[in-house]
């Protein structure tokens, strides 16, 4: 009896289960058991200077105050719907630009030669090597009223006052653009590396011309590496805080700074929580669709 | 095998003049070819990996633009007209199909690219599909299809625009050996129901005489010899297609007389008394090819002065239908024999180490002077 259950002990902590045991603690520990304080305060409320618990033990009872305020409130300050919408508004032109400038940039380094590409592959990569912080304060340099652009402007002569390009939603897409655009393109070019140009040498011999044949065949075959990159954009644009607070302005509403609002100068974590369970919602919709995607496309794959 | 019948009156489909290819400066990979095939025919290249048969194959498509020479279409030049311009359709090797389109989407691929109505268009791919005998896998998509059924799709996809001329890049190489006999002769057939003009690649010999009325043997860029089936097997022009093609056993020696009706050649093995004659000198140095399925093996020496040697069982390949020996004849050189097994246990228990004659006719081999 013992010795069946330790061997079952073992067999249960051995090869597969140890491995897959660090990464699920780690997601446990650090993304599972976050979210369910973070759920956990938002039906709460403030008190003076707290958090008020939504578990009571009293007389031998247990009651659960499910506080819906901080929800409902959404819906009576206009100011959470307008930030939400917006900031989907700024990931989806963000996304698509980094789809125009990516496709193509991608595009040009699968049909590379081949001993090029690794290299084209770290020059995606290069900017990663300094901090992200840096490379959006640089932006900063570059595009305020005496920065870069409009001095080189100003003494070619094509204006003369200098442009407002900082804290507009000009200088927040740039830098979103910049700062995702290697997302979108590594997924895309792994994705169009593997492109059979047999494929497309068939259809040019069946009466395709080049144009035609990329509309019919490269781009409906690279449709997952457009699905992954535009999530891999998507996603994190949508949360995006850092770009908003340093290159955004009064026009460039972003759901992560009404987040840090509430959660730094508010002090209401219960509100700060319920914007943050919302936003998850809505990243989550893009997300289910995605893995539905790629499951199908997958098993169409293996079969 | 598909011969041209005779009362057909041969007209000139392709021809291609001077035709060279020269990769990265150097490597000469078709050097000045010219061939013409005849409205019907179905023609092969064939010729082991990298002898310039698929570039070859190529430059017809449209997929490498030739260093030098010209491709005409029906008389008109095509040379500089990109694939999708080509009155031509290709099989790719291991097939292309789009996979994610469907079967009946692949086919009319190319249908929809020339904008043909559509009533006309699903007519033509319904038709198509019943050539091939796919009608109930329409809508499968390719990965859902074995093999041989993507190969027949493929087939119907190049042949669904009634192109003027096919090209077949190694047609069945991506099928397993059962399959690839009864595919080939029912590729041959439908092509000819449709009476399409074909060239074909392939590194398979049996493939192309099979299939082929006509056949090229290239070799580095160049054609060694081109013929009919039977002509580049039993005629073959030089030591380099008796070999490619076939088995073969090559005697070296030198002419000892040479007439009009025959050739004697003296060989450190034997002598050979050839029953054609040859344009040579005596002295001349030339070989003797002789297939291995036209000796004779006997226990008794042969009472004839020529074409007979002696040799030692060295190896017995036991095939079913034949037996291959090998024989180690005198000189050091081994003698492959080919017999049929006619009967039964008909192997006349022969066994390693036997001494044994081995003859043939004088019309059993060519002399080769190159």
């Amino acid at each position: 009896m013992l010795a069946r259950l330790i061997s079952r002990f073992r067999s249960v902590f051995r090869g597969r289960n140890a491995v897959i045991l660090v990464p699920m603690l780690w997601l446990f520990v650090l993304s599972a058991v976050p979210l369910l304080i973070v759920l956990n305060f938002s039906f709460s409320e403030m008190e003076i200077a707290s958090v008020a618990s939504i578990w009571k033990w009293a007389d031998d009872a247990l009651t659960i105050k499910i506080n819906l305020g901080n929800y409902l409130y959404f819906g009576q300050d206009p100011l959470y719907f307008d930030t939400y919408l917006s900031s989907l508004k700024f990931a989806a032109i963000t996304t698509l630009w980094c789809l125009a400038l990516g496709y193509p940039f991608a595009y040009f380094m699968a049909r590379a030669q081949a001993h090029l590409r690794p290299m084209l592959v770290m020059l995606v990569m290069l900017p990663f090597w300094t901090s992200f912080l840096l490379r959006i304060y640089a932006w900063k340099t570059l595009l305020v009223s005496n920065g870069l652009v409009n001095q080189l402007l100003m003494a070619l002569g094509v204006i003369h006052t200098p442009l407002q390009m900082m804290n507009t939603p000009f200088s927040l897409t740039i830098g979103m653009v910049y700062a995702y655009l290697p997302f979108m393109i590594l997924p895309l070019y792994a994705n169009l590396v593997k492109l059979d140009v047999r494929l497309l040498e068939a259809a040019a011999d069946l009466g395709a011309s080049p144009w035609k044949t990329f509309w019919l065949i490269t781009v409906p075959l690279s449709k997952r590496g457009i699905i992954a990159g535009s999530m891999l954009v998507f996603i994190p644009a949508v949360g995006e805080y850092v770009i908003p607070e340093l290159l955004g302005g009064p026009d460039t509403l972003m759901i992560g700074r009404v987040l840090w609002d509430e959660f730094f100068s508010n002090n209401d974590w219960p509100m700060a929580s319920a914007v943050t369970i919302v936003m998850i919602l809505l990243i989550l919709l893009p997300i289910t669709i995605f893995n539905k995607y790629n499951a199908e496309s997958k098993s169409e794959e293996q079969a | 095998m598909a011969a041209v019948k005779d009362d057909v009156v041969l007209e000139d489909l392709l021809r291609i003049d001077g035709l060279i290819k020269v990769f990265d400066g150097s490597v000469r990979a078709v050097d000045n070819v010219s061939l013409t095939v005849a409205k019907g025919e179905i023609f092969a290249l064939l010729g082991s990996s990298g002898c310039g048969k698929s570039t070859l194959l190529r430059m017809l498509a449209g997929f490498e633009t030739p260093t030098a020479g010209r491709i005409y279409l029906s008389g008109k030049d095509i040379t500089d007209l990109p694939p999708y311009q080509r009155p031509i359709n290709m099989m790719f090797q291991s097939y292309a199909l789009f996979p994610h389109l469907n079967v009946w989407d692949n086919v009319a691929f190319g249908l929809r690219r020339d904008g043909m109505p559509k009533d006309e268009l699903a007519e033509r791919v319904e038709s198509m599909l019943k050539l091939v005998q796919l009608g109930k896998f329409a809508k499968r998509k390719p990965h859902q299809l074995s093999g041989g059924q993507q190969q027949r799709v493929a087939l119907a996809r190049s042949l669904a625009k009634r192109p003027k001329l096919l090209l077949l890049d190694e047609p069945l190489g991506a099928l397993d050996k059962k399959l690839r006999e009864s595919t080939q002769l029912e590729l041959v057939n439908i092509i000819e129901q449709v009476g399409v003009t074909c060239v074909l690649v392939t590194h398979d010999q049996e493939e192309a005489m099979t299939m082929a009325s006509r056949i090229a043997v290239m070799n580095e860029g160049y054609f060694l010899q081109i013929g009919t089936p039977d002509e580049i097997y039993e005629t073959p022009n030089s030591r380099l297609v008796a070999d490619f093609i076939g088995n073969v056993n090559i005697f070296e020696g030198e002419v000892v007389e040479d007439e009009a009706d025959h050739v004697t050649v003296r060989c450190p093995e034997c002598l050979h008394y050839v029953g054609h004659g040859i344009t040579g000198t005596p002295g001349m140095a030339v070989g003797v090819a002789l297939r291995p399925e036209k000796i004779h093996l006997s226990r008794e020496q042969p009472d004839k002065p020529h074409n007979w040697c002696a040799g030692d069982v060295a190896d017995i390949a036991y095939f079913g239908a034949h037996t291959t020996y090998h024989l180690t004849l005198v000189t050091g050189m081994t003698l492959k024999v080919q017999q049929p097994n006619l009967t039964r246990h008909s192997g006349q228990g022969l066994t390693w180490g036997d001494r044994i004659y081995a003859h043939w006719s004088q019309d059993a081999m060519v002399v080769l002077t190159q």
